[in-house]
């Protein structure tokens, strides 16, 4: 069941964001573009998800389980660090290098286009390396308080 | 050039939300992509895989989808990077959204919702830099 919930929320995220032109980087682009062609829309679109998420999320949470899961998986840390900050202020540079982000990735799949696969792999790559890098600093910390 | 497009961006971002809340209602889980994407190749248990699997694959199918139904136009979309700049972007692209624990659905969607400060930092964050990035290569380089 939990894949048939998920793959359903996967597609409406993917019809979302072809309706709403997120899988166009010129989209993106000219909405970072505030000294060029500014395109708001973007705006616009978080405004709608923020509106519906907002709502949805604080009546599901009143909840004490979902519906097909024990417990709700809700991150947990609240600390403003290096590795938020630094970060996102990298994802901003790749987003801001060719306008596509993570999800408009996989939905532009369907372009076919060698660029999006191309992107697609060095981003996971770019995670893995990140993940494991992280897993190891954590251990030694972990090894050095021990 | 693109032209604004106030009403299919509200309409699509309200969809983007339904899924985030089906996500949350049904299996208790954030639609950030760059966490599901990641885990669906690293989680160690089948089940933890499957869903995020599921997901990842319904996003090319719901722009399908909406394709079938007659409401987009792909040809007008190009990737304007050059291939070796694709790259490098996905790459940091990569690296950022995992540094940093969340891209653009995951903070800027999910934790805004949930009004959660880190989410705020980060996507204050990626759009400043976003936009310098898109100010240096415009109209300096």
């Amino acid at each position: 069941m939990p894949v048939i919930f998920s793959l359903l929320a996967g597609v409406i995220f993917g019809a979302g964001l072809t309706l709403s032109d997120m899988v166009n980087p010129a989209r993106v682009l000219n909405f970072l573009d505030v000294a060029g062609s500014w395109d708001p829309t973007l705006i616009f679109v978080m405004a709608g998800g923020l509106a519906v998420t907002t709502l949805g999320y604080k009546l599901i949470l009143r909840r004490s389980s979902p519906v097909a899961d024990d417990r709700f998986h809700l991150p947990t840390r609240r600390q403003i660090d290096l590795p938020l900050v630094g970060g996102a202020a990298l994802f901003g540079v790749g987003w801001g290098l060719a306008g596509i982000c993570p999800g408009p990735a996989l939905a532009d799949l369907v372009t076919l286009e060698p660029k999006v696969l191309l992107f697609v792999a060095a981003m996971l790559v770019g995670m893995i390396v990140t993940r494991a890098w992280r897993d190891r600093v954590y251990a030694m910390k972990a090894l050095r308080q021990s | 050039m693109t032209s604004f497009a106030p009403v299919s961006g509200l309409v699509g971002g309200a969809l983007i939300g339904l899924a985030a809340t089906i996500l949350m209602l049904t299996i208790g889980r954030i639609a950030g992509v760059c966490g599901v994407a990641l885990n669906a190749v690293t989680a160690s248990d089948a089940a933890g895989r499957s869903w995020r699997l599921a997901f990842l694959l319904g996003l090319p199918l719901g722009a399908l989808l909406v394709s079938a139904l007659g409401l987009k136009d792909w040809s007008s979309i190009t990737f304007p990077a050059t291939t070796p700049m694709t790259v490098i972007a996905g790459f940091i692209v990569g690296v950022g959204s995992i540094a940093g624990s969340g891209c653009t659905s995951g903070h800027g969607i999910c934790g805004l919702a949930r009004f959660s400060m880190r989410s705020v930092v980060a996507t204050v964050t990626f759009m400043a830099t976003g936009a310098a990035t898109v100010f240096i290569i415009r109209h300096m380089v």
